[in-house]
């Protein structure tokens, strides 16, 4: 495995730090407003490029 | 909130708290090594601890009880700007993903059990060894007295009164810390964190239905903030900075503690630690929505006399005393675990970066866990005494002022992982200007943790923590480019 995407996991800083992209009310899902359900919505996704992250990584076990 | 004893409620809780203790003692028992009295195993459960172990143990210390208790808490009084407990603990992992499975595989080739002895493996400095050590243990202290006030909050809304059910839970703590080590929170971690999941997922499935929905529930708490004419379901412009700040420096600073490294360096292999920075933001997820039992707090238009107090309010407001008792039972076990690993941690500081650094250089492995056995004791018996004796907010001061203070270790513990270029002189004058500068700061802002920061025509609210932190390694890097560079030090593992 020669190359590993530990980039992949600097996308979350990018969206989650820069507050301007997600302190909206719309549009609104399941009654949660912009700004929580985006918010949530990185945590499967982050936990997502980890494992891809995860994946190409040499791990020795 | 109720205040006579609610029978229901005792029994159903009485059981959980048994059963833990139980398995407390019986840890000691578990994965049985061929003596308990090393360091390696007393204090990190002999580095053994594999995928789903590490998980239920990092998520059962990381998300404490003080966290089930506050994040409604602050959410409920402020709104969106208490949610940076979502950001803060999804980036967490990414930088845990980077950077512990190298720290692991030092601390494993070293023998190291602490923050502070991989610090002085990589440094041979005492002095950057005790800056560490001593941070670490300062800042853990009000961390565990925190952990109390969270089970106070639960046994209070149980009707009891006083302290001394406080008192009872605390040496029933202390013991069987003090005689199964490492392996009694992780072992009772598993319980911990199902009952926590289950209370949670019963809250937010169960209460927004009696509320009228999730639409009702943000409506309410928007409804609320307005009359009250302070805080706001969304961020104000003001507050971008400082959310995504604290967010960060709280990121940063999570795995400094000495609790959370000690749950990394039990893991058994770099492999296990990556492979939870994947797993473990399922607990975020829940933190996340736990966070939103603050907004059903005003849809259910509680009448609290203290904020900590909603999320006990809410349980015994709309659910059968039975389960009000599981949930509290779950707070309370929720602080045992943490409470246990925070004085392992500590006490592994004392042991080895001051004992036997400055005591007792000879002691050997069983001499170590003794005294850590003992250190432990002394570590819950102060914080104890902090609970009882001074006022709440003492406690709750000393620990945002712990989270600035363990930030500025993280150049000395991190840095020498990556690079071999900066010297423990450099890293030294970094952590003392990042410490005392960043504790002035808040100091002088009235022990906020919050600093306007104006730059020309530029104005924004920071992390005070996040200042002092780059304050730290810009003094670091100016003191190492100045300083003539000594000839390399001891060892030979990192790059």
């Amino acid at each position: 495995m020669a190359r590993h995407f530990l980039w992949l996991l600097l996308i979350p800083f990018v969206g989650l730090l820069w507050v301007p992209f997600y302190n909206f009310h719309d549009p609104v899902l399941f009654g949660f407003p912009f700004f929580y359900w985006y918010q949530l919505a990185w945590v499967p996704m982050t936990a997502f490029l980890t494992w891809l992250a995860y994946r190409t990584y040499p791990n020795e076990d | 909130m109720k205040t006579e004893l609610d029978i229901p409620a005792v029994t159903v809780f009485l059981f959980f708290f048994a059963l833990v203790t139980v398995m407390g003692f019986v840890a000691s028992k578990w994965r049985r090594p061929k003596t308990l009295a090393s360091l390696d195993e007393w204090g990190l459960g002999g580095r053994q601890f594999g995928t789903w172990i590490t998980w239920f143990l990092v998520g059962g210390d990381f998300y404490t009880a003080y966290t089930v208790i506050a994040v409604p808490a602050l959410v409920y009084s402020v709104g969106a700007y208490g949610f940076f407990a979502l950001p803060y603990t999804i980036l967490v992992y990414p930088i845990v993903f980077m950077v512990m499975p190298r720290l692991w595989q030092v601390a494993k080739d070293n023998g190291h059990v602490t923050a502070a002895d991989v610090v002085h493996g990589r440094y041979g400095s005492r002095m950057l060894e005790a800056a560490v050590a001593i941070t670490g243990v300062v800042a853990t202290m009000p961390y565990i007295a925190l952990q109390l006030i969270g089970m106070a909050t639960a046994v209070k809304a149980l009707g009891f009164e006083g302290e001394l059910p406080l008192i009872a839970a605390f040496v029933v703590l202390a013991l069987y810390t003090y005689s199964s080590g490492l392996r009694a929170p992780a072992l009772i971690a598993f319980v911990k964190d199902i009952m926590i999941y289950i209370a949670v997922i019963a809250a937010v499935s169960v209460i927004p239905g009696k509320l009228g929905g999730y639409a009702a529930v943000f409506d309410a708490a928007d409804q609320a903030f307005k009359a009250k004419g302070s805080g706001s379901i969304l961020l104000q412009p003001g507050q971008y900075v400082a959310y995504a700040t604290l967010a960060l420096g709280s990121a940063l600073a999570a795995f400094m503690y000495p609790h959370t490294l000690t749950g990394i360096f039990a893991s058994k292999s770099a492999t296990t630690i990556r492979k939870n920075a994947v797993l473990l933001p399922a607990y975020t997820l829940m933190l996340g929505l736990l966070a939103l039992l603050g907004y059903m707090g005003h849809a259910a238009k509680l009448k609290l006399a203290s904020n900590n107090d909603v999320v006990p309010a809410l349980f015994q407001t709309l659910f059968p005393s039975w389960f009000a008792g599981f949930a509290f039972a779950a707070i309370a076990i929720g602080a045992l675990v943490p409470a246990a690993v925070m004085s392992i941690g500590a006490a592994n500081l004392f042991t080895r970066n001051f004992w036997k650094a400055y005591v007792n250089p000879q002691v050997d492995s069983v001499g170590e866990a003794a005294v850590a056995k003992i250190a432990s004791l002394v570590v819950k018996v102060g914080a104890l005494l902090v609970i009882i004796y001074l006022p709440t907010q003492f406690a709750l001061d000393l620990q945002l002022l712990g989270g600035l203070w363990i930030l500025q270790t993280l150049p000395a513990l991190i840095f020498g992982l990556f690079t071999r270029w900066f010297t423990a002189p450099a890293l030294l004058a970094g952590w003392v200007f990042g410490l005392f500068g960043g504790t002035y700061l808040a100091w002088t802002d009235g022990l906020k943790p919050l600093h306007m920061l104006s730059v020309g025509s530029f104005q924004a609210t920071v992390y005070v923590g996040l200042i002092a932190l780059v304050a730290n390694i810009v003094v670091a890097v100016l003191v190492n480019l100045v300083v003539p560079k000594p000839v390399a030090t001891a060892e030979a593992a990192s790059p």
